[in-house]
Order: structure tokens, then sequence, then C-alpha cells
């Protein structure tokens, strides 16, 4: 039998550095996402409340392990058992999540999203979904200067390509 | 031109995917006839005015909406998520 190795969606890619600005690989652990049945939106805050500590979070916004992800949909970094109240599917190999930091990452950003992000209005632990270039992307505020980036695993090469791109430019001016 | 998401606020319409007239959420019985459902498969009003489509936020939120514009002044009136649309 042939053994495989596990490799991570930005495996080769990352990390990058261009004028102060960086881009690594964030590596969730487990991420499972939880569409609460039809009127079960408060039973299913409450089991994740027991379970991982926070319910389900505000739209567009993160609270610890729990993010929105999308209408009726959010996304758990962690194990959750939510039989009977929620949809509930393992999602841990599906996103390529990157982290970019620095104080240029604003500007980098702004080169590829069509959402202000700027700190005024995108705050820490704000969500948007939104595009980068062509993709479909969801982007949360997780630091003063840091946000965090996912992509359909798929679109990892074309993810790092895009950020590369936009922090040379940004680090040329 | 752009679309004000009940979930995401406004968002640029390149994020959006257009299906077409909001009269698709008014299905008719399954007994309604053979007119009824034609009329309803096939036959469109183009409105110099006021219309209701329906659009997907595709790459935003995920969520269908009804979206009331002006097809003449191009004014974007409002958006409503297409579960909470009256039918
Ligand atoms: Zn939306």
């Amino acid at each position: 039998m042939v053994k495989l190795i596990a490799l991570t969606p930005c495996a080769g890619l990352l990390p990058i550095t261009h004028g102060g600005v960086e881009v690594t690989e964030v590596r969730p652990e487990r991420l499972m996402s939880v569409a609460p049945y039809a009127g079960q939106s408060k039973a299913t805050s409450a089991k994740l409340k027991e379970q991982i500590g926070e319910g389900l979070s505000a739209v567009m916004c993160r609270a610890g392990a729990v993010t929105w992800f999308g209408h009726g949909t959010w996304l758990v970094a962690g194990e959750v058992a939510l039989d009977g109240v929620a949809a509930v599917t393992d999602q841990s190999d599906a996103w390529a999540v990157v982290a970019i930091s620095g104080a240029g990452a604003e500007d980098v950003l702004a080169r590829l999203v069509p959402v202000d992000l700027r700190a005024g209005v995108f705050k820490k632990n704000h969500v948007a979904k939104t595009m980068l270039g062509h993709m479909a992307v969801t982007i949360t505020r997780t630091d003063t200067a840091t946000f965090e980036i996912m992509v359909m695993r798929a679109m990892a090469r074309t993810l790092v390509h895009d950020l590369d791109i936009a922090m040379r430019g940004v680090a040329a001016r | 031109m752009r679309i004000t998401c009940p979930n995401c606020g406004p968002r640029d319409r390149r994020e959006f995917y257009y299906q077409g007239d909001a009269l698709a959420l008014d299905r008719p019985a399954e007994d309604a006839g053979l007119e009824a459902w034609d009329d309803y498969l096939h036959n469109r009003e183009n409105p110099a005015g006021d219309t209701a489509d329906l659009w997907f936020h595709e790459a935003g939120c995920g969520a269908w909406l009804v979206v009331e514009r002006n097809t003449v002044t191009h004014a974007v009136h409002k958006a409503t998520l297409a579960e909470k649309a009256k039918r």
C-alpha cells in the first residue's frame, strides 16, 4: 500500500512577504459547517454554547470559534454534534485559509476586494462574504492589521498569486 | 449599480447573479391548468418602470433576493430576502 503524504492547501506556496506585508497559511484542525434547521436557531445556539463556549455569531461577525458563513450558515472551528437541530458537514479539508498582516494589508486588499475593509468600518471579528478578484471569499478581521481569508481549497494557488501581485504593487509605491 | 443585501449591506452588482422576474415565486397550483402553467413558465412583462426581479447573492452570503428597481431611472428601491417575500 502506498503511503500518501498529506499536504496543506497552501503547501509550497506560503509564506510570502513584500513591503512589510506577510501572508502565512492558517491550518484549522477542524471546520464544521452548521446550518440550523427552520426554527432551530436558538436550540442550535444553546448546544453550540455548551459544546464550544460560543453560540451562533451575529450576521457578518465571528465570535470565538464560530464564524458567520453566509445566509443561514456558520462555520465552526471544532468538533460539534447537533443532531436534530442543524445540518452539520465536516469541511475541514475544503478550505484554504491564509492570514495577511502588516500595516499595508488594507491597501493590498483594497486592490482586490470590492468591499470597504478599512478599520473604521470593518472592525475586529467583522466578517465579509465577498470577492477577491474573481473568487468568492470569506474575510475576517482578526486583529488591528491582520485579516483571515478563506477560499475553496482548489483556489489556493490563484489566491496566493493574486495576493502576491497586489502586495508587489503596494510595495512598489 | 449597487444592491443592498439584507445580510451584507450595499454591494456591487458583480457579486450577484440575475435570475429574472420575481413572478417565479408565484407558482400556480398543480391543477391550475395548461394555460396558467404556460403563462407562468414563458410569459413575462417587459416594463418601462418599476419591476421586481430575483437576484442571487452568489459571491456573497448566498441568499436569494427580490430586488425592486426601476428600468427607466435605474434606481434600486429595495431588496428583501426571497424567503420572506409575500406569496
Ligand atoms: Zn448577501
